[in-house]
């Protein structure tokens, strides 16, 4: 797609090394990771396992102690939230967090501010050119709600939508920002077994039709076996596998992680 | 063209959003040419007891401040009602404003500097024709109200960018700081520099006469009567000046409200942390809004000075911001309309509508209480009530009425519960 240097070709998102320390507390310890171009990936790990920490890193909100964190081959550690997000960052979050008191198609056209233009004066004048982005804009806006499919509801305050249109909504918002990768924290809280699945296929039309890469912090093992192409499990900050579900599945630290070692009470051993 | 593809959808609710605005800016025109002529060709040749009655109950001379108020309100608005960010010092704005006007529109400035004594500078300016008071600087009104503009925001910037990082508690605390000092440092400026040299404002004496509002460019509009621009430094017709800033400032919140900008503003009041993670750099969005209100409060002031013939260090005081901020909440926060009514009302109980209803009550129940003393108890009261029982305002946007007063939705519901529908 865009011009990137040689070394990261497909690589979406690659960080190397990050550690992560709060006081004398080590959250995430020297952990690499790499979103492959229009991959589907997930990070999973038992609860306290560095899993948000890091997805904190990576939206540039916490910085790391050590390591860098790429985007699309240019280098974001450092930068400030709204810029990673401006280079091609967006997420969702956890606890839904919409703009209450804006409507649907307002909480996607925020997401638009970065890439539009218009000043102060222009706005205050409505000129020709402020008119013709924020009409583009509200298009865009339309259409990304139509894709998400709460196309009706753009005129509703998001408070006012139902909680599974309400994690539409989020979705919309940040696609668009026009991302390169799209992060989902913990995107099926709350959602039924049919609804998880529904919820499968979505990932995969926002992969295929908007030509992002999806990394999802999940909890829920049906959805994450189903949904990625490659998880990453951490615990206790760090990373104790990598591979596809199948030998996810199957690898031995990772349902020690899970279920603690065998032979103990299923609590977990404080080794 | 892709700008005729919207949504019928949004085109209704975008028309009916735009009938609200023209309802109310049409209501306020009539009442503004209403009261106009009331006070211009009525009251002149009422009867004295008519003529008494409105003294009392509502002068023009509160008219025209309560107009002010309303562009004062309107600026604390964008601030607190738009972008969310609480504002404990506004005054100080208005204070600076005002100053502003002291010193570009007065004798003052040749009495700054021991070597200005003779400095007598005119810009298209109306300097009294009394001998003695024609030194100073002397810009036209209409020139110093974008200056005053301009140099409150870039004030706004100053204070703004250092302290904008913090929370909100620690953002009202600072800003209440800054509304005391600038206050002090006006009352106080009147020797500073070694050995006091300079005097930057006059003390406690403050800075007065500043000029009236002049008849340029009045005078040349065509088709303006020779008799209203004479007249232009009279009240009735310093009430169409006002309300023409006001209108202006009601004009520049609504479009801005429907622009990026606005959008940005709201977002960070309604989430900070989402707004930064969807690209809206938190600093400048919110400076833009500290810059954008001080402007509004810049030309406030120089109305202000216009207004009472001077600039007064003592009145810029604490009271001025909360009452500013019980406009704003009372009106409900973010909605213009609703903002321009409660600083009407509240303007009106400030100067003159406690102490009437005070006197009423006192002579029909016997009773001697001094109402205007309690003014502050009434508006920490209306804070209150406002906060607890109507948090949208007195007047609020349909919608937000609605979604405020009904619990939440993800209160109601389980979780999840109702996902439905395949995204088609």
């Amino acid at each position: 797609m865009t011009t990137q240097p040689a070394t990261t070709v497909g690589e979406a998102l690659r960080a190397d090394n990050i550690t992560i320390k709060f006081g004398g507390l080590v959250a995430v310890d020297n952990v690499s990771f790499v979103i492959p171009e229009n991959g589907i990936v997930s990070l999973i790990g038992p609860n306290g396992a560095g899993k948000t920490t890091f997805f904190n890193v990576l939206t540039g909100l916490y910085k790391a102690t050590s390591g860098r964190v790429h985007l699309g081959g240019t280098e974001v550690s450092g930068l400030a939230p709204h810029t990673i997000a401006h280079m091609g960052l967006a997420r969702t979050f956890q606890n839904i967090r919409l703009f209450n008191l804006m409507t649907a198609e307002e909480n996607v056209m925020v997401a638009m501010h970065s890439h539009m233009k218009s000043g102060i004066l222009s706005t205050i004048l409505r000129t020709p050119a402020q008119r013709r982005e924020e009409a583009q804009a509200r298009d865009t806006a339309r259409e990304l709600l139509d894709f998400v499919g709460i196309g009706k509801t753009a005129e509703e305050y998001a408070r006012n939508l139902s909680y599974g249109d309400q994690r539409r909504l989020e979705v919309a918002r940040a696609l668009a920002l026009r991302p390169r990768v799209l992060l989902l924290d913990e995107p099926t809280a709350g959602m039924n077994p049919q609804e998880s699945a529904r919820f499968v296929d979505f990932v995969h039309r926002v992969r295929d039709e908007r030509q992002v890469s999806v990394l999802l912090i999940e909890h829920d093992m049906s959805v994450v076996m189903r949904v990625s192409e490659r998880i990453t499990v951490l615990d206790r900050g760090q990373n104790i596998a990598e591979g596809s579900p199948d030998d996810i599945r199957n690898n031995q630290r990772v349902v020690e992680a899970y279920l603690g070692k065998t032979g103990t009470d299923g609590y977990g051993s404080d080794e | 063209m892709a700008t005729t593809t919207a949504a019928p959808g949004t085109a209704a609710a975008a028309a009916k959003a735009h009938t609200t605005n023209r309802k109310w800016a049409v209501g306020l025109l009539i009442a503004v040419v209403v009261i106009f002529l009331l006070y211009s060709q009525i009251l002149p040749n009422a009867p004295a007891d008519v003529q008494t009655f409105f003294r009392r109950w509502l002068s023009v001379s509160a008219v025209n401040e309560a107009v002010l108020w309303v562009v004062f309100a309107l600026g604390l608005n964008i601030v607190v009602g738009y972008a969310g960010l609480l504002d404990l010092g506004y005054v100080a704005f208005w204070a600076i404003g005002g100053y502003v006007a002291g010193w570009i529109m007065s004798p003052f400035a040749s009495s700054m500097y021991s070597s200005w004594g003779g400095l007598k500078v005119s810009i298209l300016g109306r300097p009294p024709d009394i001998e003695g008071l024609d030194t100073g600087i002397h810009v036209n009104f209409w020139l110093v109200l974008p200056i005053a503009g301009l140099f409150c925001a870039l004030w706004g910037l100053i204070i703004g960018a250092p302290t904008l990082r913090l929370k909100s508690d620690y953002l009202a605390l600072v800003t209440l700081g800054f509304g005391e000092i600038i206050p002090q440092i006006l009352r106080n400026g009147e020797r500073i520099g070694p050995n006091g040299v300079f005097n930057l404002s006059n003390g406690d004496k403050g800075i007065s006469p500043v000029d009236p509002i002049p008849t340029w460019p009045i005078s040349y509009i065509p088709g303006v009567p020779d008799e209203l621009a004479l007249k232009a430094s009279d009240l009735p017709y310093k009430f169409l000046v006002y309300c023409l800033l006001a209108a202006l400032t009601i004009f520049v919140s609504l479009r801005i409200r429907e622009g990026r900008l606005g959008r940005a503003w709201l977002a960070i009041r309604e989430d900070e942390l989402a707004a930064s993670m969807m690209g809206v750099p938190l600093m400048r969005t919110k400076l833009s809004a500290y810059a954008v209100g001080a402007f509004a409060g810049g030309l406030g002031g120089v109305a202000f000075a216009t207004h009472v013939g001077g600039v007064f260090a003592s009145r810029f005081d604490f009271a001025i911001s909360i009452t500013l901020l019980a406009m704003v909440v009372l009106g409900g926060m973010g909605n213009v309309w609703g903002v321009t009514v409660g600083a009407l009302a509240l303007a009106w109980i400030n100067s003159t509508g406690l102490e009437q209803v005070g006197q009423q009550i006192n002579s029909s129940f016997g009773t001697d209480i001094d109402f205007p003393s309690y003014q502050f108890l009434l508006f920490g009261l209306i804070l209150i009530l406002m906060m607890l029982f109507r948090r949208e305002g007195l007047l609020p946007e349909t919608r937000t009425r609605q979604v405020l007063q009904e619990p939440e939705r993800g209160e109601l519901e389980s979780v999840g519960a109702d996902l439905e529908g395949e995204p088609k």
